[in-house]
């Protein structure tokens, strides 16, 4: 056996077989799971990430995703839970820790039963079984408000609140839960988040921190133009409106006397006055284009008395054309074919130190701008993360209305009704039926620790409460004990939930079947540290 | 060892610097071959059947693979053993041939590996060995095609297929959702089919993932999906009754192949310069409306202002397809792919039924569908699911039942599944053996020893006493003369392979008899191995 395996593979590389393999993906996927344990919940801590890179930058974060992302792992199961937790940063947006937690539980609790030699498939057969009954008895229990406005707003408001009370921005969680519900429901089911657009400004507090009803573009306004434009009509633009270059490969100016670069020059100077000329043709009073524009145009447009604004990036002409309405325009032949963009007011606004540009009263009332404030650029790099978070959670309860209670409510109702299912289900099988109702229960255990509570105690009361059916108890982290969540108003998304519970269950099997970790030899860099 | 001696008696050097390679000769070299083949099988041994596990990959780069498809594991394993990557090779042979059974073939060969070690060990030549596996594996094929059956589907009746690819995707992750995969990937193959000649061209049916979602939401699209958006981001996102322009020549100035130069020295021919300019992105755009597109798809980028002409056109359009993708289009919408703008006319347009843009999740992927075609011949099969590996494995799991659903396309026996095929090979050779004379009489019994070992492999993963229920299973098919019966994986309570609807398709089988023996005959011929050892 040794000698066949011996040169089997090439120097360097590594296999792991059976047990051992299964122990080193445990571990490095509890690892994993432990790391972020401790941000779980609204008392959840924070991690301190500090880059390798140049400077060293500095995050301080409490999003699953965003801790994870930054790691350099080498074991290939927690690799595994970095990845859900990415999808579900994608997919959903949030609960990105509670899956890897519960990922982790589920794997703790296999662990447990491996050892009592019941085989992974089976494991495997029981966790899925146990997840299909889980998912329905949480979608029983599921609530739909939609048809009623006031109250669906009133959910959406307590999603918004549940998801940032473990953020940063706990402190004013109200005001940034209605900020945020306010920019998305003018989204009006859309479920376009660009058309949200978050500003940093440092300075202030983040109670400072507002919506405004419009768009904000964070440009200057070119020299001696007008700084403020009523009933503007805009052009918004993608083309060079520095030397205009003929584009025709091959192309080059070869001349034979200074005379003759000047007539050049005179007709490059000319037709770059005939393309504004045609631009202001347009009958517009304000132009923003992408690329820049050199003080030679912009010269003429503020003799036109047209606000021109420069350099405005990708991002900011595509929402600019989303909200007034505009076409995004590179030839300005046929002026009256073009989609000119409207609205009420431009003006340059003061935010602290910095002058912005301000259209208001625009097109599409879909669109609005979240300026952020607050005192580092830390804070405000996490309270975007977190508001992120809230408007992606937002956006797929707009999208899949159902909501179900929080505060450990769901877990340990989905433990119940799994309970009850391997009470009725023969074989090995039970087993790990039961485990997974563990591992769910697991959950609001880590919330009540994170807050520094008796968890053990608060669990078993919860477990009482919910033998009565219907019950909405919850944990109180406020209070420290066992509340009624509906009445403290905190909601999570459905849509996030099942999330959490699929993916984590996925991940789970995928990592029991393994049962060899064979590690290539690492590819030889050349050392340039 | 290499050295000769001449007439004179000074030596002389066969091999060169022969003290800088590692050379190992006669039965010792083939007890190390076999032993580096067997490491290779056993890896692999434990993925097989609907209970088998999964293996974790990591590659040079750090990326981490789960995979429970042979080909695909042996693929990554980067393995440096000669023999090894003979097995390799014999593993992938099996899935450009067949498309399943990777993991079969390799365990069916480190077993008659394993079986030959013990004749060497008795001395026997090993090409006489070799001679009496080869008369096996004649036997055993034969056997198969007596105890296959003809099973009967149409393109209205496709149970049965579905029922065969549901056994291949049995055994991987995808499982839980064997019944809905099994379905699409039967319809995506009988949509590309040719059903007269019997003949599937798997090309046309493009297997597209995208993370998120559920395993449940994958769907079989009657159609193409492309991973690009609209190239102006106010294009409209949807478009009925498509004509669409299929071009492979950039929305650019021309770029002629010769080197020339364009000289401007005179303000004339600078204004005329930039007139032509001005015409060629007029011209091109024009003679795409005058075709009647209403949606173009280029192969190349578009200059900006080229790109705000389509869309002040109102001809929405698509930048940077990939040639696969934009030939797919191409049959699946009757259109043709045009290089020159000059060249479009009306009839070679291609006509879809819908085209729309579709957005996921909370980051800004875009696809684009184009569905209802005009020759639904091309189509589409979208995985969505937890995490990229899923995906992946997803995607090769599928690529494997629609295999499958081929192979029954072009030759609809099949045998039974379970390993109640090997065990009846297996009675078939034994008692074949008996009345050969001669020492292969010896390795043909050897080979039926061999055969056991897939359905050992399946009752052990299943967690069954191996032994046991071989035997067990083994005395029953003698008694009851039924072919059909097999090991049970999955804890039915009947052994009957028929009722459990457990498949394989004849030439899956018969293909992985034929490629293991070669494959071991190959590696028992060996007696000399000769490397370079490592400087």
């Amino acid at each position: 056996m040794a000698i066949g395996s011996e040169n089997l593979f090439k120097e360097e590389a590594t296999e792991e077989k059976g047990e051992r393999a299964r122990m080193a993906s445990f571990i490095g996927a509890i690892a994993i799971a432990d790391l972020v344990k401790t941000t779980l919940g609204p008392k959840g801590m924070d991690k301190i990430l500090q880059s390798t890179g140049r400077g060293n930058s500095v995050t301080v974060t409490n999003d699953g995703a965003t801790i994870l992302k930054s790691l350099h792992i080498d074991n290939p199961a927690a690799r595994v839970l970095v990845d859900i937790s990415k999808v579900q940063d994608d997919e959903v947006g949030d609960g990105t820790t509670s899956v890897v937690v519960l990922a982790g539980e589920l794997l703790r609790e296999a662990e447990k039963l491996i050892a009592k030699n019941i085989h992974p498939m089976t494991i495997i057969d029981g966790y899925r079984m146990a997840a299909e009954c889980a998912r329905a008895a949480l979608e029983k229990r599921a609530r739909d408000n939609k048809a009623d406005p006031v109250k669906f707003r009133e959910d959406l408001l307590n999603i918004a609140m549940t998801t940032l009370s473990s953020k940063i921005l706990a402190q004013d969680k109200l005001h940034f839960a209605n900020l945020a519900v306010d920019a998305v429901l003018r989204l009006k089911g859309s479920g376009n988040l660009e058309a949200i657009q978050i500003i940093k400004k440092a300075g202030g507090s983040l109670k400072d921190s507002f919506l405004d009803e419009g768009f904000i573009l964070d440009k200057k306004i070119g020299i001696g133009q007008p700084k403020r434009v009523e009933n503007a009509k805009i052009l918004v633009a993608n083309t060079a409106m520095d030397t205009d270059k003929i584009k025709i490969y091959g192309a080059r100016v070869r001349v034979d006397s200074m005379a003759k670069i000047g007539e050049i020059e005179a007709a490059e100077k000319s037709k770059m006055r005939q393309k504004v000329e045609k631009i202001i043709g347009h009958g517009i009073n304000c132009f923003v284009n992408r690329q820049l524009i050199y003080n030679f145009p912009e010269e003429l447009f503020a003799d036109a008395g047209i606000l021109a604004i420069e350099h405005a990036d990708f991002d900011g002409i595509e929402r600019l054309a989303l909200v007034t309405g505009g076409e995004i325009a590179s030839t300005f032949d046929n002026p009256e074919s073009v989609r000119l963009g409207h609205c009420k007011l431009i003006e340059e606004i003061m935010i602290g130190e910095d002058k912005l540009i301000h259209f208001s009263g625009v097109d599409l009332g879909q669109a609005c701008t979240i300026i952020l404030r607050g005192a580092s650029s830390h804070v405000l790099d996490e309270a975007e993360r977190s508001l992120h978070d809230a408007l992606c959670v937002l956006q797929q309860t707009v999208g899949d209305s159902r909501v179900v209670l929080g505060g450990g409510w769901p877990e340990v109702l989905m433990a119940r009704h799994v309970d009850e299912l391997a009470r009725k289900t023969p074989g090995k099988k039970s087993l790990a039926i039961e485990s997974y109702a563990t591992a769910l229960r697991a959950i609001p255990t880590i919330i009540a620790d994170n807050s520094g509570l008796d968890s053990a105690e608060l669990v078993a009361q919860l477990r009482a409460e919910h033998a009565k059916e219907d019950s909405t108890a919850g944990i109180d982290v406020i209070l420290g004990a066992v509340g009624n969540v509906e009445k403290l108003g905190i909601f999570e998304s459905f849509k996030v939930k099942q999330a959490v519970l699929l993916s984590a269950t996925e991940a789970a099997e995928m990592i029991l079947r393994v049962d060899d970790i064979i590690k290539c030899a690492p590819r030889q860099r050349e050392d340039r540290m | 060892m290499a050295l000769a001696f001449d007439e004179f008696g000074r030596p002389f050097i066969i091999i060169r610097e022969q003290e800088q390679k590692a050379r190992v000769r006669g039965i010792e070299a083939q007890k190390a071959n076999i032993m580096a083949a067997k490491a290779v099988a056993r890896i692999l041994r434990t993925s097989l059947g609907p209970k088998g596990m999964d293996k974790m990959l990591q590659s040079p780069d750090g990326d981490v693979t789960i995979s429970n498809d042979g080909a695909t594991i042996l693929e990554q394993m980067d393995v440096d053993n000669q023999i090894g990557k003979l097995m390799v090779e014999l593993s992938r042979s099996q899935d450009y041939e067949i498309g399943d059974g990777t993991t079969g073939v390799v365990v069916t060969a480190g077993a008659l590996l394993e079986q030959a070690e013990l004749l060497l060990d008795r001395g026997i030549h090993p090409i006489r060995i070799a001679e009496g596996y080869e008369m096996a594996s004649k036997i055993a094929v034969e056997h198969l095609s007596n105890i296959a059956t003809k099973f009967e589907f149409s393109s209205t009746n496709i149970e049965p297929l579905v029922q065969t690819c549901m056994t291949t995707l049995s055994s991987k992750i995808v499982s839980r959702c064997k019944r809905k995969l099994a379905e699409i990937a039967v319809k995506a193959v009988l949509a590309v089919a040719d059903l007269e000649r019997r003949d599937v061209n798997l090309d046309l049916i493009k297997v597209e993932g995208k993370v998120g979602g559920k395993l449940e939401d994958t769907e079989l699209i009657e159609g193409i999906i492309v991973d690009k958006d609209m190239s102006h981001p106010q294009m409209p996102k949807r478009i009925e009754n498509a004509k669409i322009a299929i071009l492979t020549c950039p929305f650019e100035p021309p770029k002629p192949k010769t080197k020339h130069k364009v000289d401007i020295d005179t303000v004339e021919k600078f204004e005329s310069l930039r007139e032509q300019e001005r015409k060629y992105f007029d011209e091109m755009v024009q003679l795409c409306k005058d075709a009647g597109a209403t949606l173009v798809i280029c192969q190349w980028g578009f200059d900006d202002e080229a790109n705000h002409l389509l869309m002040n056109r109102g001809l929405p359009a698509v930048r940077w397809v990939g040639g696969v993708e934009l030939e797919l289009i191409a049959i699946a919408t009757g259109g043709r792919i045009v290089p020159r703008f000059q060249e479009l006319t009306p009839d070679k347009l291609g006509n879809a039924g819908l085209v729309r843009e579709k957005s996921f999740g909370t980051t800004k992927d875009r696809m684009l569908y184009i569905e209802q075609c005009s020759n639904s011949r091309a189509v589409t099969i979208f995985i969505r699911g937890g995490n990229k590996m899923i995906i992946e494995e997803t995607k090769r799991s599928i690529h494997d039942a629609l295999c499958v659903a081929r192979n029954l396309i072009r030759n609809n026996a099949i045998v039974y599944g379970g390993g109640s095929a090997e065990i009846s090979m297996s009675l078939v050779v034994d008692a074949a053996a008996d009345k050969i004379p001669g020492v292969e009489q010896y390795a043909m019994r050897a080979f039926a020893e061999a055969l056991d070992a897939v359905p050992m492999a399946l009752a052990e993963n299943s967690g069954l006493q191996p032994i046991d229920t071989l035997t067990a299973v083994k005395a029953q098919q003698v008694k009851e003369k039924n072919p059909h019966l097999g090991i049970d994986c999955n804890n039915v309570g009947t052994n009957d392979m028929k009722e459990q609807n457990v498949f394989e398709t004849l030439i899956g089988k018969q293909q992985q008899i034929l490629l293991a023996t070669q494959v071991v005959k190959m590696i028992l011929k060996i007696d000399d191995v000769i490397t370079p050892s490592s400087y």
